[in-house]
């Protein structure tokens, strides 16, 4: 039994890198359902963002130009979204569902006619990905830092070597919380989520309020996405998001649709995936050896002890899923 | 003018027998899709071969659903073609059905066995193949520890890991090998994100060499190898390409030498177990100018001379699959 084991620096930093995705699509997600539209077409939109990223990335040879390419894809994606649930008033989970398959599959189509490569993008390198930001003095090579003392650890692999996004993603839970808590657009957001009917009686656009909160989620979600291939990965493989759009959702849940919550809830299964795939410092933890499978499952398990209203309660927008009817 | 020498050609045939209206041969891919940098398009690559060495021709057709599988097989037996390939594991139902209907064509399938009169099932002796990595992998590692990256957990993964974990062991006793597995579900085939942590992992546990054997997952395994400054090795084609100087060396699947031979033989093709090992070229390793700096002449004879134990049945590699248990591995 060494309990210290369980704070890894190795681990540590892989939960970094494995968590800012799901904390982007998690506050995408956010958004979306706060305002009343549920959005489980969050994985279809990474998937799209991290195509194009990478594709347009790969042409012209510059990841920012990429990163514009994949949010832009991932909104027209959310604006589709829009446009079936919000104005068409249709069913939103079909929507969402339609945007997964149709994402799944545009994507590795694309990829094919357009690098014939099996539906991936070539590797990307140089200025066409985003380089990991060195502290000064911090040593690269994780070969090095294993054998490092532990502040030279912390330092070299938990703070320094990250990309961009990820120092990018520390200000965006405080901004968040601001937006939602303390601004006006937060406020509306949050009554159109609730009773869209007080929204509306006060005079302001309940379509509008939706549309902006579901742009907004197609902003994080193609960040999350072009994170994903460009900034983790140096290319787009078919299904490369891998089910971290659920995640993500089961993240919301189980942060109760809060933003500090969902930075603590996607951390959290970010450090179930990151010691999932150390086996040798779990079992040094806790002294028995336990199957990867059991915390692969686990961000699931705790999602249903929340929602079965174990740990308090977890209660939805309670307009969540309805399309707003102005007149009857 | 080829619609007009079709035509021709298929009223002739038709003239000629009624059975065998047309006797090209058919191959139809797997999920992966003809292009797939690795099985498929290697199965594609052989298939291409054998056309441009006879100047024949050939069917072929790319699924998109499983529920496609029975009716593509029927399809090209309806036509006549024979004999009728299909590359992958997943063949072996809709087969199993649909052979007897046809007891006049020949099949083949590869990576799987389906126990008809009229099919042929190709196995490749993968272990073998992951033996010889195994062992230029603890002969390049500097600390002794070597890694293996499988893709979806199932026993046919295992039997890569198994030999190759036999061949490192035979080169370096005290070698430590740490395998991991990136999932147990289809999507660990297409996870390069977890395949990149899984690497990250295992540098910080010393391995300095990492066979990666997972499909698209691999893409970030050996994309991350080449990032830190260790070896990786590549798996079914060649991929010694995709980070020259960082991919030791590739082990090759030469699932284009089983499709090959079986369209050579035609209608004449043996029913029965085809097993691809090291004696019949069906598994190897590969060395082109990519590497050629990384594998030393030193190595290559260890290597070399291993292979002709193999072949010649002198040394034996356990395989995983025969019992499902691994004498030097711990799953």
């Amino acid at each position: 039994m060494d309990l210290l084991a369980f704070f890894d620096i190795a681990v540590l930093d892989g939960t970094v890198r494995l968590g800012v995705p799901l904390l982007l699509a998690c506050l995408a997600g956010l958004y979306s359902e706060r305002a009343g539209i549920f959005d489980i077409g969050l994985e279809g939109k990474m998937l799209i963002a991290a195509f194009l990223a990478a594709g347009v990335s790969f042409t012209t040879g510059s990841v920012w130009l990429g990163l514009i390419a994949g949010v832009l894809a991932s909104v027209i994606l959310s604006l589709l979204h829009g446009l079936a649930s919000i104005t068409f008033r249709g069913n939103q989970l079909i929507s969402g569902v339609a945007i997964n398959f149709f994402a799944s599959g545009i994507t590795v189509v694309a990829a094919q006619a357009w690098f014939g490569e099996g539906g991936r993008t070539p590797s990307l390198s140089g200025a066409a990905r985003f380089e990991s930001i060195q502290f000064p003095g911090a040593l690269t090579r994780i070969r090095d830092i294993a054998k490092a003392d532990l502040p030279m650890k912390v330092y070299s692999e938990l703070l320094s070597g990250h990309t961009i996004i990820v120092y990018l993603c520390i200000l965006i839970v405080p901004f968040v919380w601001w937006t939602l808590y303390r601004t006006r657009f937060g406020l509306r957001l949050r009554a159109v989520g609730e009773n869209p009917g007080a929204v509306d009686t006060a005079g302001i656009s309940v379509y509008r309020m939706r549309y902006s909160a579901v742009i907004i989620c197609g902003v994080l979600c193609g960040l999350a996405g072009a994170y994903l291939s460009t900034g983790l990965q140096a290319g787009f493989v078919r299904e490369m998001t891998a089910g971290r759009g659920y995640i993500a959702l089961a993240a919301l849940i189980f942060a109760k649709w809060r933003p500090w919550q969902a930075l603590g809830a996607t951390m959290l299964f970010g450090y179930l995936q990151a010691l999932a795939i150390r086996p040798d410092i779990l079992e040094r933890a806790i002294g028995i050896r336990v199957q990867t499978q059991v915390l692969d499952a686990l961000p699931y398990v705790l999602t249903v002890i929340v929602l079965a209203g174990f740990v308090g309660k977890a209660i939805p927008p309670r307009a969540g899923g309805e399309a707003y009817v102005k007149e009857r | 003018m080829t619609l007009v020498t079709k035509f021709l050609g298929a009223s002739a045939a038709l003239a000629l027998s009624a059975g065998a209206a047309l006797a090209d041969p058919a191959i139809i891919f797997d999920l992966g899709g003809k292009f797939d940098k690795s099985f498929n398009e290697a199965a594609f690559g052989g298939a291409t071969r054998w056309a441009e060495e006879t100047g024949g021709s050939f069917a072929e057709f790319e699924i998109t659903s499983d529920a496609q599988r029975e009716q593509a097989i029927r399809r090209f037996a309806e036509d006549g073609n024979n004999p009728i390939v299909m590359a992958g594991f997943s063949w072996a139902t809709p087969l199993a059905a649909v052979a007897p209907e046809y007891p006049d064509l020949k099949f083949s399938i590869i990576d799987m066995v389906v126990d008809a009169p009229n099919v042929q099932s190709v196995v490749f002796n993968e272990h073998e193949g992951s033996y010889l990595v195994g062992m230029l992998a603890a002969m390049a590692s500097e600390d002794g520890t070597v890694g293996f990256i499988g893709g979806m957990d199932i026993p046919l993964i295992r039997k890569f890991a198994c030999g190759y974990a036999q061949g490192a062991l035979a080169v370096n006793p005290d070698a430590t090998v740490i395998a991991n597995m990136t999932g147990t579900t289809p999507a660990a085939w297409n996870d390069p994100v977890k395949g990149s942590e899984l690497t990250l992992a295992q540098i910080s546990q010393g391995a300095d060499v990492i066979y990666a054997a997972a499909g698209g997952t691999g893409v970030g395994v050996l994309q991350t190898a080449a990032d830190q400054g260790v070896y990786s090795i590549g798996v079914d084609s060649n991929q010694n390409y995709m980070h020259p100087g960082s991919v030791l060396t590739s082990m090759m699947k030469r699932v284009d030498n089983a499709v090959y031979d079986a369209f050579k033989a035609g209608a004449d093709l043996e029913a029965g177990f085809n097993v691809m090992g090291l004696s019949n070229g069906g598994v190897g390793y590969a060395l082109d100018e990519n590497n050629a700096d990384l594998i030393t002449d030193e190595m290559k004879a260890a290597v070399d001379a291993a292979s002709a134990q193999i072949a010649s049945g002198e040394l034996v590699v356990h395989d995983y699959m025969s019992d499902e248990t691994c004498p030097v591995l711990d799953f």
